[in-house]
């Protein structure tokens, strides 16, 4: 049942995506371009998200187990640390330079955009350098 | 192009698939106690256990078909990548050591932790919004990348 639901979700995450536009990396760059023709229509996806997401989460908050019996893992973490804010910094330079995310990023490249394939091979090549940057710490 | 020029149907098209994001994202933690996070769902694929894999590849196989499953009703919403090769590598990149060391990206801080009121969420999501409009103003409007 899990897995399934994952299926489940993941599909309906892949058609908001497509749905909000949020797929497009050009509107995504207008989104981001205040100095430009700013597009603020991208803002309206995140305000849909969360205001049903804030409904699913205070519900969630208040409970040990999943409906399906699953773990509630929510992290309890409080402190902004340099990991937190130096990585979304370099994220966000990421994100401005391309206007890919993860998210739209492997929905496009399973559409099979060439370029998004790109993006998504560099962005999983950054991830296991982290990988491995961390295992070396340790 | 000026504002006006952004139909309504841009704005509903956006409220309505954010709507959808957020139903998903409220399921997923709702039925199986987890976060949303695309960025960590596909960086466990490269260090989770054995056993936390299989349920990460069946919501990447839900994105990959959803594209399949919308042009059946309609074609795809035009996709113009104006990043040449070398952005895209850099970009890639710096996505994924960002994200990793970030702990989550646009769905996991900026949908489901702003959602649950996390605070480092909100931190994340203006650092990430802040650079990416000043990488933004940076490449279009000073060097004309």
């Amino acid at each position: 049942m899990l897995n399934l639901n994952a299926f489940v979700v993941g599909l309906l995450f892949g058609l908001g995506l497509i749905i909000s536009g949020m797929t497009d990396p050009a509107k995504v760059i207008g989104f981001l371009d205040l100095a430009g023709t700013w597009d603020p229509s991208l803002a309206f996806v995140m305000a849909g998200a969360i205001l049903i997401g804030a409904i699913g989460f205070t519900i969630a908050k208040k409970r040990q187990f999943s409906l399906l019996g699953a773990p509630m893992r929510l992290s309890s973490a409080t402190k902004l640390d340099a990991r937190l804010l130096l990585g979304s910094l370099v994220f966000g330079i990421g994100w401005g330079l391309s206007g890919f995310c993860p998210g739209p990023a492997v929905v496009s490249a399973a559409a099979g955009q060439p370029k998004a394939w790109l993006f998504v091979v560099s962005m999983l090549s950054g991830m296991a350098l982290y990988t491995l940057l961390e295992r070396r710490e340790k | 192009m000026n504002l006006s020029d952004f139909t309504h149907g841009a704005y509903i098209a956006g409220l309505f698939g954010g709507l959808l994001i957020g139903i998903a994202a409220a399921m997923f933690v709702l039925l199986n106690g987890r976060i949303a996070g695309i960025s960590g769902i596909l960086g466990g694929l490269l260090h989770a256990a054995q056993g936390d894999k299989f349920w990460r590849i069946m919501f990447l196989l839900g994105m990959a078909v959803s594209p399949y499953l919308y042009q059946i009703a309609s074609d795809l919403p035009a996709v113009t990548i104006e990043a040449d090769t070398a952005q895209l590598i850099i970009a890639g990149l710096l996505v994924g050591l960002g994200t990793s060391y970030a702990s989550g990206c646009t769905s996991g801080h900026g949908v489901c932790g702003i959602s649950r009121g996390s605070i480092r969420s909100i931190a994340a999501t203006l650092t990430f919004m802040m650079a990416g409009i000043i990488t933004v103003y940076l490449t279009r409007h000073l060097t004309g990348l």
